[in-house]
């Protein structure tokens, strides 16, 4: 008789469906998967040994690199920890601008995470909306920060700067005529503000649209229901979080249960599912993008009323404004010794975990005092959701490998660091 | 210190006693220390004892202690961190532990307490070299294949020590040893508390 052997696939580590640079190691019988082994650190940049050569604000864009599809938000636990460090306290304006960004990348990672996954398991149409969306959201980005994707906007103390009083708009050259320019400019006539509302309404009708074209159609349902399927206790045994733990059914969001910033003054729900399979964190994910779309609704409200600094005055940790520097020797002094030699930190050590748009993303933070950190640990949510693909992909198709790959919402700048 | 981490800190002195090494409440966080010997026993109880029910492990990391504070450091150079969570108290804890050995550092492995640990037992073994004993598939996990060293203790310069190419004869890739110089441009300073008259904590 001949002899039947395991047949051993290497998938990657340059793949369309394994989202960035990862080699996995499958090992099939027939079509059934055996056993994954995910090979990664393709991308590995040693963050983390990097930020201990550089002063505390050096550091901070590095972080934009991490999970470079919802960049903000990964700012807001390095800026959360430092300002622990320092005890110093963040004017509230500067609270709620944060809160929008972070709620507008959520929206951003989302879009990118289901059209990919539907990308992936044959929809094309998808990617192509949900890139239409995350066009505009890149144009806040840049309206606010300058860059479409490395914004470097969080600061320890605040944001860089306050939202601008007015969108950039579309200029008429040899590429563009008046009239497309009088078509693109028409929701840019007012401020970021305006801007971002007019996203804000037209935002629940599109995710009607991405509905109609995923929820209840029978080839998608096909391939995610019953999919990677993980149960409550696993899902809490293998560190998962965010959307992958609320897909289980567990009522877990940082949020809602330890508060940061202003959310508890925000009104917004928790979705859960109740399979615990990939279908069921589609569902989570889509509701997540409906629920950011209230926080930042809430938000504006908010900024419209009250305007007012959005970066601590204290100027050991923030620099003085250019005007003061330059007519104000003590401000010019400042400047200076922030430039040169940047934040001093008091010793210690902190963990700060937000609720990132993947799951918990968190910095432990040790500083010995001096103006870099001592060691920093950056914990990203997609690293541990990973790390469980032995475990999710056994026994299903080699085709369901790629749907739970793209469930697991993994981008490899935050998994590899 | 709020009612909550009050609470914490009775519970786990109830339940684990002197097995505790130190337990201290910083900024809000709550940070326990144990002996190596006690590592895999605490960890357990962290999880199963109903008072604390650390049911998720959300992070665990090593850290190189060697150059602390600009060498001021007297402790054991190597440590594991893991950051702890509880779901269902809504809490959270610091777990450290020092590995005994500074030239052969080994703690035991959590991967039976928690499942979540596994890549990050791997990971701190491949960037700071400690030793997980009991860990079932202890492989490098971020570093290339082949790589010689680790690269997350202080001791390893930023730049490495290989650098690599394709090597147009060969037809394939090569290292070499580095040729860029490392280079600060900011040094790591540490200010005594009271320099140019500041006063102590100013960060108000």
């Amino acid at each position: 008789m001949a002899e039947v052997r395991n047949f051993t696939l290497n998938f990657g580590p340059q793949h369309p469906a394994a989202h960035g640079v990862m080699r996995l190691v499958l090992e099939l019988d027939g079509e059934t998967v055996v056993r994954a082994d995910p090979h990664i650190g393709l991308l590995h940049r040693a963050t983390e040994k990097l930020a201990e050569e550089r002063t505390w604000v050096q550091a901070l864009p590095y972080m934009d690199r991490l999970d470079y599809t919802s960049m903000f938000i990964n700012e807001h636990p390095f800026v959360l920890a430092v300002e622990k460090l320092l005890g110093v306290a963040i004017p509230l304006r500067g609270q709620y601008i944060r809160v929008m960004f972070d709620e507008i990348t959520r929206i951003h990672n989302h879009l990118l995470s289901i059209g990919t996954q539907a990308l992936d398991v044959g929809a094309m149409t998808m990617v192509l909306y949900t890139f239409r969306e995350r066009e505009d959201i890149a144009d806040m980005l840049e309206a606010v920060s300058g860059a479409r994707m490395h914004g470097a906007y969080y600061r320890p103390g605040g944001v860089y700067r306050d939202l601008p009083d007015q969108m950039p708009r579309y200029t008429q050259n040899k590429f563009k005529s008046a009239d497309t320019v009088r078509k693109l400019n028409e929701n840019r006539t007012g401020s970021l503000l305006d801007f971002i509302e007019d996203f804000t309404n037209r935002f629940p009708g599109y995710c009607d649209e991405y509905e109609t074209l995923l929820t209840d159609n029978r080839i998608w349902k096909q391939r995610l229901v019953g999919v990677g399927v993980v149960t409550p206790e696993r899902a809490l045994q293998l560190g998962f979080t965010g959307p992958m733990l609320r897909g289980s059914g567990i009522q877990w969001d940082v949020r809602k249960k330890q508060p940061y910033e202003v959310y508890d003054r925000l009104e917004f729900d928790i979705p859960i599912g109740v399979e615990g399979d990939c279908y069921d964190r589609y569902l989570v994910r889509m509701e997540e993008m409906r629920q950011a779309n209230r926080i930042i609704k809430q938000c504006i409200d908010w900024l419209r009323k009250n305007p007012g600094p959005v970066i601590t005055g204290n100027y050991n940790v923030a620099p003085p404004s250019r005007e003061k520097m330059k007519g104000n020797m003590e401000e010019l002094i400042h400047h200076f010794k922030l430039f040169t030699e940047g934040i001093h930190v008091p010793p210690g050590e902190v963990y700060c975990g937000i609720e990132h748009a993947k799951g918990e993303f968190g910095v432990y933070m040790i500083s010995d005092g001096a103006n870099k950190p001592y060691r920093m640990k950056l914990r990203s949510a997609a690293y541990t959701h990973l790390s469980s693909m032995n475990e999710m992909a056994k026994g299903h198709m080699i085709a369901d490998a790629v749907t739970i790959i793209g469930t697991m919402d993994i981008v490899f700048g935050d998994v590899d660091r | 210190m709020s009612a909550k981490l009050e609470q914490l800190c009775q519970n786990l002195q109830n339940v684990l006693g002197d097995r505790i090494v130190s337990l201290v409440t910083a900024l809000g966080q709550v940070t326990l220390v144990v002996d190596a010997v006690d590592y895999l026993f605490v960890a357990k109880t962290l999880r199963n004892h109903p008072d604390l029910r650390f049911d998720q492990c959300i992070d665990l990391c090593g850290v190189d202690y060697s150059t602390y504070g600009g060498g001021a450091w007297q402790g054991r150079r190597f440590a594991a961190v893991s950051q702890l969570l509880s779901v269902e108290k809504n809490w959270r804890l610091r777990l450290r532990v020092f590995a005994p050995d500074d030239s052969f550092p080994v703690v035991d492995s959590l991967i039976d307490v928690w499942n979540s640990v596994n890549w990050f037992e791997r990971e701190a073994f491949d960037l700071l070299g400690i030793m997980f004993s009991g860990h079932p598939d202890l492989r490098r996990i971020l570093t290339d294949y082949g790589f010689i060293g680790h690269p997350f203790r202080k001791d390893f310069p930023i730049s490495g020590y290989v650098e690599m190419q394709y090597d147009p004869v060969q037809k394939r890739v090569v290292y070499q040893p580095v040729t860029i110089e490392p280079r600060e441009i900011t040094p790591r300073i540490i200010r005594e508390e009271t320099f140019g008259g500041a006063k102590q904590n100013n960060h108000g």
